[in-house]
Parts: structure tokens; sequence; C-alpha cells
């Protein structure tokens, strides 16, 4: 596996998003628990946001589920006013975990999951 | 017949449906293959009570989920045969129609008179009515703001109902609105005699219900990501059970010899699936708190869930409030080839000055460049310039009161057929769609009487 200069949160973690009204629920759940902390410290609110910026108003609420080697975001404002009246075609926004998996970070150094 | 006791020391609880789109096989393989004692039918997304209250006004006998009929002959026979009892709401807006209707069905298909033990008391119209005051939670705006168009309100209604519906031995128990994971710990409640006060149960009860809620998404739909996070035999997963204990132990799995996977990783997705904050998931039954939760594989497709833990119930019902909210209009036409984008931008902007020309305006619009930013915008810097694809669907939508209006958007969007930038292909055909929106607003319990009747002789 070639180092590469990034981490993607792809290469540490896999996503689902939910949706509440406007209100998107994002989870990041990692590989390998040892990554948990890296991301913890460099998958912040305020990266989030940025990645969310042109799509949500937000803000970003970070929650910690160490248990479960998981985060859950929940982003505000980011269905164009919710599934009953958004005019996008992913309405629901299912496809959202795929921004947060796209986010890059600095190097952890063992991009694989493994 | 009331059970409300531990006689048997292990119930197993299936997931037959997680939306009234869901597919209809994978519930009756469950039901002859999986061993259920009780198999579950969630078909109520946000708007659909709302929805099928407009169905109800039109014809009195409507209103229940449409997809009912086609349910209750793939699985009524089985589940008759085998003793294993229906808990749904495709009941939706109109519960005791759901029952006649389910009835019919059990009475065309050979089963003779099969009785449904029908939960009312879900639809608060008239309480909400006269009270305008009440927040809404979205925007905290009075309610008296959308009680002009005003469509339908609905308490998500708890497991006890359900389980006091179990109680007089009907096989089949139909509801309007009730709360998805109570409806699996309805039958729990049932068995058990679990009541409010037995906090750690209902926790594990209602993370199990949770995880069961949306059938394949806890078995590998959802989920799969080539070389990633492969699922063997997607086309063909099975749904999901719990085997529940009186002392609340629950251990997942799915139907034998089906595709798809249950594990950790499937689990924990759907664990944090529509959820805020996570030691706070609020239901009718208990205030959830998953941070504690372990799960465990044990064996192949079978996945232990230990630690949920709960708070008191609150004191009040989450309702539903469906209002109309005018029209959706759209229109979709594609480029190809050689500057492609940029004829797909040109045409958005003759489409808006069209409509502009022609007086029209919109609360809400959007352009959608299909291929390229329709699901997820256009970044700017630094994450703009992404490649241009070979080919673009350039898609317009807004909402309006104004019916016409909203025509218009498809209407000027398939001229660019003829008066649009070069080599446009494909326009569809103007759609429009009337908007039932909803918004929530929280009601004192005390204030909602359910009641109970049941259909038929017991």
């Amino acid at each position: 596996m070639s180092t590469r200069a990034v981490t993607r949160v792809y290469d540490l973690a896999h996503s689902r998003t939910g949706d509440k009204g406007n209100t998107s629920n994002i989870s990041v759940i990692c590989y390998d628990e040892k990554n948990w902390d890296f991301l913890k410290e460099h998958l912040t609110e305020a990266v989030v946001m940025q990645a969310f910026s042109h799509i949500a108003q937000g803000p970003v609420k970070r929650y910690e589920i160490r248990n479960l080697k998981a985060f859950n975001f929940v982003i505000e404002r980011a269905l164009g006013g919710g599934v009953t009246i958004s005019l996008a075609q992913d309405i629901h926004g299912k496809s959202l975990c795929n921004v947060m998996l796209a986010i890059e970070l600095p190097s952890v150094g063992n991009e694989r999951k493994q | 017949m009331s059970r409300r006791g531990p006689a048997k020391d292990r119930v197993r609880i299936g997931a037959g449906a997680g939306t009234s789109d869901d597919r209809m096989t994978p519930a009756l393989e469950l039901a002859e293959r999986g061993a259920i004692d009780y198999l579950v039918f969630e078909c109520l997304a946000e708007r659909t009570v709302a929805r099928e209250n407009q169905a109800r006004s039109k014809d009195a006998n409507q209103g229940y989920s449409p997809s009912l009929h086609e349910r209750a002959q793939m699985v009524l026979p089985t589940c008759i045969k085998k003793g294993i009892r229906i808990v749904s709401n495709m009941g939706a807006a109109n519960p005791v129609g759901g029952a006649k209707a389910m009835r019919m069905e059990a009475k065309n298909l050979g089963l003779g008179d099969v009785p449904i033990a029908v939960v009312l008391g879900d639809d608060v119209s008239e309480i909400v009515r006269t009270m305008p005051q009440l927040r809404l939670m979205e925007n905290g705006e009075p309610l008296e703001s959308i009680l002009p168009t005003f469509a339908s309100a609905n308490a998500y209604l708890g497991a006890d109902v359900v389980a006091a519906a179990l109680d007089t031995g009907a096989p089949i128990v139909l509801t309007g609105r009730v709360a998805d994971p109570s409806l699996f710990v309805g039958p729990m409640m049932h068995e058990f005699g679990w009541s409010y006060d037995d906090y750690a149960r209902l926790a594990q009860g209602t993370a199990a219900g949770h995880l069961l809620e949306c059938t394949a998404s806890v078995t590998g739909g959802c989920f799969g990501w080539p070389g990633v996070k492969d699922v063997p035999d997607l086309a063909n997963n099975g749904y999901p059970f719990a085997d529940v204990t009186p002392d609340g132990r629950i251990l997942l799995g799915k139907t034998p010899d089906t595709g798809g996977r249950l594990d950790v990783m499937t689990c924990t997705e759907q664990l944090i699936y529509e959820m805020h904050d996570p030691k706070a998931y609020i239901t009718p039954d208990c205030v959830l708190d998953i941070t504690g939760i372990k799960l465990t594989e044990e064996g192949r497709d079978r996945v232990r869930v230990e630690g949920a833990v709960a708070r008191p119930r609150t004191d009040t019902y989450k309702v539903v409030v469906g209002y109309t909210a005018g029209y959706i209009g759209e229109g979709e036409v594609s480029y190809g080839g050689i500057d492609a984008v940029a004829r797909a931008r040109w045409a958005a902007e003759i489409v808006k000055e069209r409509l502009q020309r022609r007086g029209f305006t919109y609360e809400d619009f959007r352009v959608d460049l299909i291929g390229m930013s329709s699901l997820h915008g256009e970044p700017g810097f630094p994450n703009a310039g992404r490649p241009e694809p070979y080919e673009v669907r350039m898609r317009m939508a807004g909402r309006t009161p104004d019916k016409k209006a909203a025509h218009a958007i498809g209407f000027e969007v398939r001229a660019m057929h003829m008066h649009g930038p070069g080599g446009a292909g494909g326009a569809c055909e103007p759609r429009v769609r009337d908007v039932l929106a909803v918004k929530s607003v929280l009601l004192p319990r005390h204030l909602v009487k359910t009641q109970l009747v049941v259909e038929g002789a017991l």
C-alpha cells in the first residue's frame, strides 16, 4: 500500500446517513479502533462544516461513541427544508455520507484500515 | 389468552417491512424458514399518514397502507397456519378500514374469520387544532402558522398500546402511527410483562427494535461497497429477527439460506442511523442511551446486543402535523459531448429568464447538473474543478403555491429541444406534484386517549 500524502475518512471508516426533518446525521465508524483518536483529533466539527458548507447551513454537532468505534455528526439545515419540501433529487440526503468519506485529513501514516 | 408474564424463555420477533415500498417476499421467507413468533411490518414514513388521510377524505374505505393487500396475500396463509402473530402500522389513517380489508383478504384466502385488534387514538387532529399556541419543533413558530392548510396530526404512540392489543389474543394487531421501535417492543411487553419501570429491559428492547425497523438495512442493504464492504448475494438478502429473553437479552439473526450479512459493521451503521444525541434517543417508551452498547458476533449472521440503558419516557408524545404547501414543478433535458456542461448551464439561464418574463416566482428554486452536481452540489474552493462529465442532464425544480408556475418549469425546459442551445435531447414531460409537508409538536401524553377495538370474533 503506497503511502498517501493525505488520509481520507474513507481510508479509516465507513459511514451511513440518516435524516430527520431538515437535519442530516452521518455516522463515521472506524474499521480499526486504533484510528478513533486520530479521527477525534482531526475530524472536528469545523472540518466537517467546511466540507458541507456548500450544502448545509449548519451548525454541526459531533457526538462521540467510543464503545462503537464511532462518531455521529448531526448537521442542521442540510436537506433543503426536509424530505417533504426539498427540491433535491436525493430528498433524504442518503448520499451525503460520501461527502464525509471524501474529506481529506493529514496523513495518519498507516493508511489502510487493517 | 393474555400473556403478560414470562411463560416462554425466548421470543423471536422478525421484521417484515421497513417502509410501505419494501420488498414483499423476504417477509414470507422469514415466516416460512425463520421460526419466528411475531412478524412486524413497519410501513409508515413521516408524511405517509398525512397522505393517507387525504385518501380517506376522498373515500372513507381508504386511508390504510395500499401495500396491505399484497402483504396480506403474501404472508397470511403461512402466519395463520404457523401461529405467527402480525403487528403492523399499515392501518395508517384508517386502521379500522385496514382491518376490514385484511379480514376480507383472509376470507378470500380460505382462512376463515380472522379477528384483528385495532389501536385507535393516534389521530389527534381535533386536539391540536384547539392548541394553536403549540410550538413547532423545527422552527419554534406557533402551530397556528401551518393550521390554514392543516391536513393531519398523528401522535407517535408507544409499545403499551401494542401490548394491550396483543393481550386480546387476536392474531393480528393493526395500528396507525406508532413509533417504529415500539412496534417491536410491544410483543416483548406482552410476552414478558415488562412495565414502564423496567428501564434496562425497555432499553434493550428499544435498541433491538431500532436495529430491526429498517429490515435489510441491518443485513447488508444500504451498506455494500465493492472491494471494501462486500455483501454476498445482495440480490437475495434476508430479513432480520431478534431473539429476546424475559430479562432483555438480545441476539439478532436473519432468515437462513438468504444473501446479505449481519455483523458488527452492519449493526453499528443501523444503530446510529437517524439518531441525534446517542445518549438520548427519545421514543414513546424510554430515552435510550446507546453509548454503552457492545455488539458481539456469535457465529455467522448472529450478533449479540448488550449494554443499552435508558431513562424514563418523557411526558409528551411527538406529533407529526401534515399540511399542504403548494406544488413542486420539475423538468429535465440532456446534453452530451463537447461543451455539454456549458450548453446545459446556458439552457438553465434561458429557462430562468423565460419564467421570469412570464411573471412566475418561486419560494425555492434549484438547478441540478445530473452527472456532476445534483447530489452534492458544487463546492467552491478548494474542492472546485471537478472534471466535466461527457454528458450531463440539466434538471430544474421549483416550489410555488401556483400550479401553473410549477408546470411552466417543465414546459420551458422541454422547450429547450427547439429553443435552446444546440443538441439538447431527451427532455421529459413537465412534472408537477402537490406538496404535503410535515412539522412536529410535542403534546402532553395525558391529552391523548387511545382506544382498542377488535374487528371480528375472538
